[in-house]
């Protein structure tokens, strides 16, 4: 059996396609934003002398890192409304689990990094005078900066590929886009193979980047 | 209040959990005066400087640095972040680990405390540091990573990053613990040279010798408790308390 490749049909899709990319990257860097700031507040928070914060921060993080992303995409979008009597569009839904799941991993790795930054740092800092928002600012995030962003870009990696799964709420992203394509051309080979080089060339530069990144020696 | 004293603590007391490191500490440093604390490991020593700047926050006891106390034996709730970051900008610290900026050159070490803390304009900030780098003798690293330099070399910036500050009082802690032998003699030089200045010091050492020809007075602490205290000469030459005697006992060959 002979399979004929032939990829020039999907020119004529290209208009989906690019719609698809813009949401599957608009999504990534929405939540890894969002996430980051997010993140942070978990960071600080569970640093923070606060018992009651710090507990409730461990326990939001150990939930979302601890069930796959697609129960809580789906959990969001279907259970959640029933809880609150709030309806929330499949992109809302989408954007608030991809934010709070980036968030409790990438609070890890920002806490990871400041508690990484030596303790003689913290005492050279108050030392000289410095309040808690100065230390942080100009000598502990500094430093704990250049070891988190390795982590943090491969987090992003994978926020990004959990983009996809939001096809499963009809958000079109790149891989809704390809179902779309296939349901309507019944070429899948040639419209998966697409999404999947897509994915590629927009990744594999970031996971170099994270690599060059790491290899750098340094603080 | 009396204005020879510089540096006046009373009744202070630290426990770490269960531990008790500082047992009902008194002590007064005068204006200008040098002080060496000495004592075996794990006498308390470091948590009693770092208590002077409240890197430690003692349990009870009154500390007062210049015209600025703070009283832990009345009240229940620590001091706030501002407070805290007010008293010890008048204090200069110096670690045994140097605790050197290393994402910032040496110039901008020294500039720091002078630039964020006290909102010195910049380029007056760098004038200051660029005097402190050279009455340290450092100022031909100015432009260096703090990584390129050797301990005694490090250990001379972290003095000169704590005297941009200005301060009223510097505490040492171990300052040339850390150092290969033959850079020791540098940093014990400008600190002697700080004392010429007039520059009310209390230092934390091993270096007997130093403690006997540069400090006033000498505090011998054993088990966070003052146990002898006196004229540097006196003490360390003549210690009249059995534990300092054993304790000085160690270090007698260094002593010629
Ligand atoms: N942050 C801390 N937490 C718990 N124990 C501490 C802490 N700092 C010091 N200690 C303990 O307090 C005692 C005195 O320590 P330290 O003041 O460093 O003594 P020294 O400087 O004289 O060697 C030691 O037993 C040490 O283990
Ligand atoms: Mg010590």
């Amino acid at each position: 059996m002979q399979y004929q490749w032939d990829f020039g049909f999907l020119l004529q899709y290209k208009g989906l396609v690019g719609i698809g990319a813009l949401y599957t990257v608009g999504f990534t860097i929405l939540t890894a934003l969002s996430g980051l700031a997010v993140g942070c507040l978990v960071a600080l928070l569970r640093l923070s002398q606060w018992r009651a914060a710090t507990w409730v921060v461990t326990a939001f993080i150990e939930v979302f890192r601890c069930t796959p992303v697609l129960v809580q995409l789906v959990w969001c979008y279907y259970a959640l409304p029933m809880l609150t009597g709030l309806e929330l569009t499949p992109a809302t839904a989408a954007f608030l689990t991809l934010t709070l799941y980036g968030a409790s991993f990438y609070g890890e790795i920002i806490r990871g990094g400041i508690i990484s930054v030596d303790l003689g740092q913290w005492d050279a800092g108050r030392a000289l005078g410095m309040r808690r928002s100065q230390l942080m600012r100009r000598v502990v995030l500094p430093q704990a900066f250049r070891r988190m962003v390795p982590p943090l870009v491969n987090q992003t990696v994978l926020q990004l590929k959990n983009t996809s799964l939001l096809s499963v709420l009809a958000v079109p992203d790149l891989l809704y886009q390809g179902q779309l394509i296939t349901s309507a051309s019944y070429r899948p080979l040639e419209t998966y193979t697409m999404i999947a080089v897509i994915y590629f060339a927009i990744l594999f530069p970031l996971t170099r980047l994270a690599h060059r990144l790491e290899a750098r020696p340094g603080h | 209040m009396s204005n020879t004293r510089m540096i006046e603590l009373i009744g202070v007391q630290k426990s770490f959990g269960t531990l008790q490191v500082l047992k009902d500490i008194s002590l007064t440093v005068d204006k200008g005066a040098v002080v060496a604390l000495i004592g075996p490991s794990g006498s308390g020593k470091s948590t009693l400087l770092r208590s002077i700047n409240l890197l430690t926050v003692p349990n009870s006891g009154y500390i007062r640095v210049g015209d600025h106390a703070m009283d832990f034996s009345s009240t229940q709730t620590l001091p706030r972040d501002r407070e805290l970051a007010a008293f010890r900008a008048r204090t200069g610290m110096v670690f045994q680990g140097f605790n050197l900026f290393p994402h910032m050159t040496v110039e901008q070490n020294v500039m720091e405390g002078a630039v964020t803390v006290l909102r010195t304009p910049k380029a007056e900030a760098r004038e200051l540091a660029l005097s402190l780098l050279g009455k340290v003798g450092l100022a031909d690293k100015a432009a260096m990573r703090p990584d390129s330099l050797s301990g005694g070399q490090k250990q001379r910036v972290a003095i000169a990053r704590a005297l941009a500050m200005k301060p009223e009082v510097m505490l040492f802690d171990e300052a040339t613990s850390a150092l290969d032998p033959e850079l020791v003699g540098e940093v014990l030089a400008v600190i002697r040279s700080l004392a010429a200045d007039g520059m009310t010091m209390l230092l934390v050492t091993h270096e007997m010798a130093f403690a006997r020809d540069v400090a006033d007075r000498v505090v011998f602490m054993r088990d966070g408790c003052v146990v002898e205290e006196g004229e540097a000469r006196q003490v360390i030459e003549q210690p009249a308390h059995p534990a300092t005697q054993a304790f000085l006992s160690h270090f007698h060959n260094g002593l010629s």
